[in-house]
């Protein structure tokens, strides 16, 4: 039995974070699920998914983030709790949605889950929705370990109906992928319940009846800094609050979420657990102000730990001034005292060389020169840098585009989207791309360069985006472009799925998240009827997308569109099929002597391709190559030869 | 709980790294299943983010008797290193390693891209032998992709080495567990092969040992 639908309470299972989020919800009783993919987010709704038919709940993989909470309040609206997640950024691309939220109301429990990635680890920033909780006025929870993830999101639910308002929990990285073993709580009864209904009956303002909207103002504002109010009591005496160390701390360390961890085992490496007070706060906006007047009283030098910005240190400094009576002086260390970044993410190691450092405890590394040794042994790994997978059609693509600018001449470039195409900035790609910004940003920044002709800019302009993305905001980057004439050739590399963060289905594709029929939106059937010229290539004919490319870079104003599809080389269609063995005859490999300089190792870079040393020549690594065939294709001696696999 | 499970420290921090596609997040994911089942905590912390385009992929086990731990091993804190990957496996001993860590490598690179392209250097076997060794209390190079291209497909080198780890750990991962492990995370059809690999993991372990 999967362990998400264990209908034992009490069991204890190891559960990856998201895994527990979503144990949390189903704990809750949701019944409606959407988010958009994103690292480290994803497996929150995969987990849903993995429940959804015994659990009886809608789960969507919303076109984006903006949708995903719209799709979630309505049925917060028609009395169901409803929860929402992303990655970090995609609170951003709602927030819009989510300031007018808060100020209607919400009816059954709605949470909003943002999965954060201080350091990026898997991110190009580190955005933080922390700071959205204190803009939009909404209560924010921060979980400090992975029974918290599960316990929190589901009391998030509770609180939300009880206030009427979204509640934002927040996870990061290491708590989303990691795994901690999480003691269960039991699943509700599936009575049932009579059909959902949106009520609108009601007198103006009527938090269950009435018609939801966000003016008058100054009532539906008040309404909100009540209810904040509200909730900072509520958190006055949360047990997401906790505390360990002596009455009197000769500092006291303020942490939240996946900190604690560090900041409890940085504690104990110093053996610091009679000086240091740790104070967890797992209900970080608003603050618990007696709460926090309590501790700080206590001391008179407060560590705050937390990653990225001061959001936790600023809003307790602001605290501490409105107190200063009732806690006295306090020294405050953190970020605006030089002592912890504010940037990237925090480690055990680095918590406990501060903790040392204002405690004056010695903290030191392996003695008798291991450390040297290490150093040493460091210098001789190579870097790994992030590369295409062998048989990606991406590199194939970028292939094609390069050299296709490259003989047009006139410095062309390519504007990047997000997904596995944005590592076309680095090597692997060729270094073709030339910016990456935010979802849809590719075409839309392309939009705007496509203008730059008629004060003579003549560089071709060239947008690339995934499908996924065109779907997520891409498309209206592309109406915007159509629409002015922008000079731009908009290409579409389809690879059939939202490839980077594991094939979650988009409006383009014939099943949804449930596995349900649905209507896919064919991108080249859109784009024709926008009116513009629409080609269709292979990106494995690196010739003809190149000659195609080279011709529509001459045609004059308007958007050109090159679908380029191939299915991605870890798509369930394609993985583990090679269409071709491939070998390199190595009579007739030049080697060094090759005009080519290397084009197949050094230039095209795939990893199941690499250099013999001792021969002098390519050779395929059997383990790593995928048989795409693409290689045989740029080698100009003809060396690399492929065998169709029976 | 069953409270005989016994640790030779607390936390016990096991590291797992490779590179994306080699099959590190499910090793990590088995052999936390398998000591929770023990009644042991235990806590992973992931770095997946790349783990499917080539990158370096490292999970951090902590093993406990006493509740959950930081997702990040501190640096120069880890008690046993399985690296999938032998240049992955150098990384982790130099960051992450101590004079008393034991070491299991596989023996095959999967060479960098700026190592193809000839713009950086792969050390050599020997190398990567001395190092490892001058690193960890004790080491162990197995050529576990080769064994597991034997057995029909290089991803079974992740059980290949979660056998040999078996046989020289202090934690408790006995082939019962394992086994109960493959009965549920694996297809039916998969059990043979896995169950092989896993016993020749074992006995690459005995060849090793005997080399020395």
């Amino acid at each position: 039995m999967d362990v998400l639908l264990d209908p034992r309470e009490g069991a204890r299972h190891l559960l990856l974070g998201n895994e527990a989020i979503a144990r949390g919800a189903l704990e809750a009783g949701v019944r409606l699920a959407c988010g958009y993919p994103g690292t480290p987010a994803s497996e929150v709704i995969e987990s849903l998914l993995r429940a959804a038919a015994e659990r009886k709940i809608y789960v969507e993989w919303s076109t984006n983030e903006k949708l995903a909470m719209e799709v979630a309040a309505a049925g917060s609206f028609a009395g169901l709790r409803s929860l929402c997640t992303m990655k970090q950024n995609g609170v951003h691309v709602g927030s819009d949605f989510l300031l007018h939220l808060a100020l209607s109301g919400t009816r059954g429990g709605m949470v909003v889950v943002p999965c954060e990635d201080p350091g990026a680890v898997s991110s190009i920033n580190e955005a933080e929705a922390r700071m959205f909780s204190k803009m939009l006025e909404i209560p924010l929870l921060e979980p400090g370990d992975f029974q918290e993830l599960k316990d929190m999101v589901r009391w998030a639910f509770d609180l939300s109906e009880e206030i009427r308002s979204v509640v934002m929990v927040r996870s990061v990285t290491r708590l989303s992928h990691g795994s901690g073993v999480v003691e269960l709580g039991p699943l509700p009864d599936l009575r049932e319940a009579p059909p959902p209904e949106f009520r609108y009956e009601g007198p103006t303002g009527d938090p269950d009846r009435g018609v939801l909207m966000t003016f008058p103002l100054d009532q539906t504002h008040k309404r909100l800094q009540e209810k904040m109010e509200r909730v900072r009591e509520i958190f006055e005496s949360s047990p997401f609050n906790t505390y360990r160390g002596p009455a009197n701390p000769d500092l006291l360390v303020v942490t939240s979420s996946a900190c604690f961890l560090h900041c409890r085992e940085a504690i104990s490496l110093l053996g610091a657990e009679g000086l240091v007070g740790l104070l967890k706060l797992g209900t970080t906006w608003p603050l618990p102000r007696r709460l926090l007047g309590r501790y700080l009283a206590s001391t008179e030098r407060v560590l705050v730990v937390e990653e990225v910005l001061p959001f936790l240190e600023d809003n307790i400094k602001a605290l501490a001034a409105d107190l200063a009576s009732e806690i006295g002086p306090t020294a405050f260390f953190g970020k605006a005292s030089g002592h912890l970044p504010s940037r990237g993410e925090l480690t055990p190691e680095k918590v406990a060389q501060v903790l040392a450092e204002l405690l004056g405890i010695p903290w030191e590394g392996e003695p008798g020169g291991y450390e040297d040794k290490a150093l040493d042994v460091l210098s001789m790994v190579p870097n790994r840098e992030w590369t295409f997978c062998p048989g990606c059609p991406h590199r194939a693509s970028f292939w094609a585009i390069n050299q296709a600018l490259k003989l047009d001449g006139r410095k062309g470039f390519v504007c990047g989207d997000i997904g596995c195409y944005t590592l076309g900035i680095l090597p692997t790609g060729f270094h073709t791309v030339k910016m990456v910004h935010a979802m849809g940003s590719g075409i839309g920044v392309a939009s705007g360069f496509g203008q730059l002709g008629s004060f003579g800019m003549d560089q071709p302009v060239v947008a690339v985006c995934g499908d996924s993305t065109f779907f997520h905001t891409g498309i209206n980057g592309l109406v915007n472009a159509v629409h002015h004439r922008a000079r731009v050739i908009f290409i579409l590399l389809d690879n059939g799925g939202t490839a980077m963060t594991g094939f979650q289905p988009h409006p383009g594709l014939p099943l949804d998240a449930l596995g349900r029929e649905v209507i896919e939106l064919d991108p080249v059937r859109i784009c024709r009827a926008m009116g513009i010229r629409v080609e269709v290539g292979d990106p494995f004919d690196l010739k003809g997308t190149q000659q195609l490319l080279v011709e529509l870079m001459q045609e004059d104003g308007g958007v050109q569109v090159l679908v380029l599809r191939r299915a991605c080389a870890l798509s369930p269609q394609r993985k583990s099929r090679t269409e071709f063995r491939m070998c390199v005859d190595e009579r007739r490999c030049l080697g060094h002597s090759c005009g080519c300089n290397r084009l197949c190792t050094r230039v095209f870079r795939c990893p199941g391709l690499i250099w013999d040393e001792e021969k002098g020549v390519s050779r395929i690594d059997e383990v790593i190559c995928a048989g795409c065939g693409v290689c045989a294709d740029i080698c100009p001696a003809g060396a690399i030869l492929r065998q169709e696999v029976a | 709980m069953i409270m005989s499970e016994m640790l030779p420290k607390d936390p016990y921090n096991l590291i797992i790294t490779g590179v994306g596609g080699q099959g590190n997040v499910l090793l990590s994911r088995m052999v936390g299943v398998m000591l929770a089942r023990k009644g042991l905590e235990v806590t992973i912390g992931e770095s997946f983010g790349a783990a499917q385009r080539g990158g370096s992929v490292m999970s951090h086990l902590r093993i406990s008797r006493s509740g959950t731990w930081s997702p990040l091993i501190p640096r120069g804190r880890a008690d046993a290193v399985i690296a999938l990957e032998p240049a992955e496996g150098l990384r982790v001993l130099a960051l992450y390693g101590n004079p008393r860590v034991q070491a299991l490598l596989n023996t095959r690179p999967i060479y960098p891209i700026g190592v193809t392209a000839g713009e950086a250097a792969y050390p050599s076997l020997e190398s990567i032998r001395r190092a490892a060794e001058g690193l960890s209390e004790r080491c162990w190079l197995l050529p576990a992709t080769e064994e597991a291209q034997k057995l029909g497909s290089p991803i079974l080198g992740n059980i290949i080495m979660l056998g040999a780890f078996s046989r020289v750990s202090p934690l408790s991962l006995d082939r019962e567990a394992f086994e109960e492990i493959l009965w549920e995370m694996f297809p039916e059809d998969k059990w043979k092969v896995n169950l092989q690999a896993y016993s020749i993991g074992e006995s690459l372990i005995s060849a090793e040992n005997a080399r020395s």
